[in-house]
């Protein structure tokens, strides 16, 4: 039988035996035997996959078995097979291929060997992966930062593409996650990026946010924002803030123990359908590309230990008029989460908070004054050619109108609505639509408490129509 | 268990990590593991083989384990851990460290800092491969009962 020599690590748990026979007509049979033999070998020996780890060398008398068919090599009966340790280890040190990658932040004095290893070190929390986080995600990368999270569900929408540079066309159809951590690891292989294929919800906020030096807000929605704040203040982690709308940004670091959080700023949320989301009012490309830069450089400047941070400062940025403006921000001592006596010590229902209904029935939201676009169809083929009882009130704003409408529509945008209800004949059957339903929806809550009590939603808007009835019309 | 050293041998690592820095030195600790402790009786340099980026990384051939393993047994003694210095950082084993270590073999890292030789400390691997058990390093002179 083939004879097995046993280094001393591992005579531990062969009972001190520094050499055993053992069977097998392969390298691969005679290690398995082997560690059937003597099971706790087995941890050293093979990793969780069932793979030799690889600093066991196995050679075949004098060759290293790599050398010749690996596993698979034949063994004879009179064979000398020695397990031998690879002895290796090292530090966090920056490699030489490192060195040649960092090297326009090595000769800066305010970064050196010293920053770029606190960089490796650094773990940041990156939730959303689209218009900050694509900024975000791949100027960290390129620093060197040793670890980034990110938090995401989506999947890439070509109308991402417009500003979310981390996708690209072939992109589209794939989860947001997984396009995003190939990009990150083609600028960067040595980033660690795990990723959260999930909502960032108050039951998972502690958990995902716990293990990162720092968080980075990279959201589009209030409860989001009030949720991540939350979570900063009792971790104690900063929180670098951003925000974009059409032209404008702002920027900052939610700190607790050294300024404000998002609370002393904004205690209250704003009622619900107030600030349209870049689905609904539009953004400029470039402003989460700049915004999301600043975050960025943020964090860098946190993990670093150098220059001035936007703590206790809120940035406002105007793309339009090219300014940068900076207001003063201080910690409120009565802010019920990180003032003198908070009332908040733990998380919250976010949704509830900011007064944002939430969905029911397979995901979407149920109205009583809804209708679909199939009905909508029959209701219109049913019409007299002539002057038809329905109005078909489209209240988007002209600029959408020139991409797209339904044929028969009149349009009175949203914000105009109440000064124009007299245009309205409240003697027919009304049904308002605009893009996906939203702005319609609150159109037929206003148009039936001023007494217009016919007045029915298009559920799911111009989008339905394009998706049920008429596939001509484009989606936008 | 306690893991004990003769003068001379903890002298010779802390110089061998300094003719070594800004690279990781590596080397073997010979000797016999007995009832309750180790006994470090001899200290040998061995070559790192990670020429491509030493200040970050040692890692001992093979070949040259083998045939350290083979003198050792003539002497009559075992190998029973190696050591390897820490340029610049902290004399604690890193993630590197610990996802290439070996059981039952104790591991001893100088740290070197500006080319000074400072800590050095000693650990074994866990059972689970989790971490790295602190082992007390004790000077031979300092042994009562030697």
């Amino acid at each position: 039988m083939p004879t097995v020599f046993i280094p001393s690590a591992l005579r531990a748990f062969t009972k001190g035996q520094s050499e055993a026979k053992i069977n097998g007509t392969t390298i691969g049979e005679v290690l398995g035997n082997f560690a059937e033999q003597f099971p706790q070998v087995r941890r050293h020996l093979y990793d969780d996959q069932g793979r030799l780890r690889n600093f066991v060398n196995v050679f075949l008398g004098d060759d290293d078995v790599r050398s010749l068919k690996k596993d698979a090599t034949p063994v004879n009966e009179s064979d000398v097979i020695s397990i031998v340790p690879a002895v290796a280890g090292g530090t966090p040190n920056l490699s030489n291929e490192e060195i040649s990658r960092y090297s326009r932040h090595l000769i800066l004095p305010e970064v050196g060997m010293a920053g770029q290893k606190k960089l490796k070190a650094a773990s940041v929390l990156i939730i959303g992966a689209g218009g900050l986080g694509s900024p975000l995600a791949m100027y960290l990368a390129a620093a060197g930062v040793g670890r980034l999270g990110l938090v995401d569900f989506d999947v890439v929408d070509a109308s991402n593409l417009q500003r979310q540079v981390i996708h690209n066309t072939r992109a589209v159809g794939r989860p947001k996650l997984a396009s995003a951590k190939e990009y990150i690891l083609s600028i960067n292989p040595h980033v660690q990026v795990d990723t959260y294929e999930t909502r960032f919800t108050s039951a998972n906020a502690f958990e995902i946010a716990a293990g990162y030096d720092i968080v980075i807000d990279g959201t589009d929605n209030f409860p989001t924002r009030y949720l991540v704040n939350d979570v900063c203040v009792l971790l104690g982690k900063p929180n670098v803030y951003g925000s974009i709308f059409r032209f404008d940004g702002q920027a900052s670091v939610f700190w607790a123990q050294k300024g404000p959080c998002y609370r002393c700023l904004y205690p209250e949320p704003p009622p619900p359908g107030l600030v349209p989301s870049c689905a609904e009012g539009g953004v400029l490309g470039v402003l989460p590309g700049i915004v999301g830069c600043i975050q960025a450089n943020e964090a860098i400047k946190i993990i670093l230990g150098k220059g001035d941070l936007l703590i206790g400062r809120l940035l406002l940025f105007d793309a339009l008029g090219m300014r940068f403006r900076d207001l003063k921000l201080r910690r409120d001592p009565k802010c019920p989460l990180c003032g003198e006596h908070p009332t908040i010590h733990e998380l919250v229902d976010y949704e509830q908070f900011c007064g944002v209904s939430v969905v029911e029935e397979d995901g979407r939201r149920v109205n009583p004054f809804d209708i679909t676009a199939k009905q909508l169809a029959g209701k219109l083929a049913g019409e007299p050619p002539a002057v038809g009882r329905l109005l078909l009130l489209d209240v988007r704003e002209p600029e959408e109108y020139q991409i797209c409408f339904i044929p028969g529509a009149t349009l009175i945008p949203l914000k105009q609505l109440p000064e124009r209800l007299t245009e309205i004949d409240g003697s027919r059957e009304i049904v308002a639509y605009c893009r996906t339903g939203k702005r319609s929806a609150q159109a037929v809550e206003l148009l039936r408490r001023a007494g217009y009590t016919s007045a029915k939603n298009l559920a799911g808007g111009i989008h339905a129509w394009a998706d049920e009835v008429d596939p001509r019309v484009p989606k936008y | 268990m306690p893991i004990i050293f003769e003068k001379p041998h903890l002298a010779e690592i802390q110089r061998h990590g300094e003719a070594a820095y800004p690279y990781e030195c590596c080397g073997f600790l010979l000797g016999r593991i007995q009832a309750n402790r180790r006994m470090v009786l001899q200290t040998r340099a061995a070559s790192n083989q990670r020429a491509d980026s030493p200040q970050n990384r040692y890692e001992i051939s093979p070949k040259d384990y083998l045939r350290l393993d083979r003198e050792a047994r003539e002497s009559g003694l075992d190998i029973i851990g190696f050591y390897h210095s820490h340029p610049d950082h902290p004399a604690r084993p890193s993630t590197f460290d610990l996802e290439n270590a070996w059981p039952g073999l104790v591991y001893v890292i100088v740290a070197v800092n500006h080319g000074k030789a400072g800590a050095i400390t000693a650990g074994v691997l866990s059972d689970d491969r989790s971490r790295f058990l602190p082992e007390e390093i004790v000077a031979a002179s300092d042994l009562k009962n030697f």
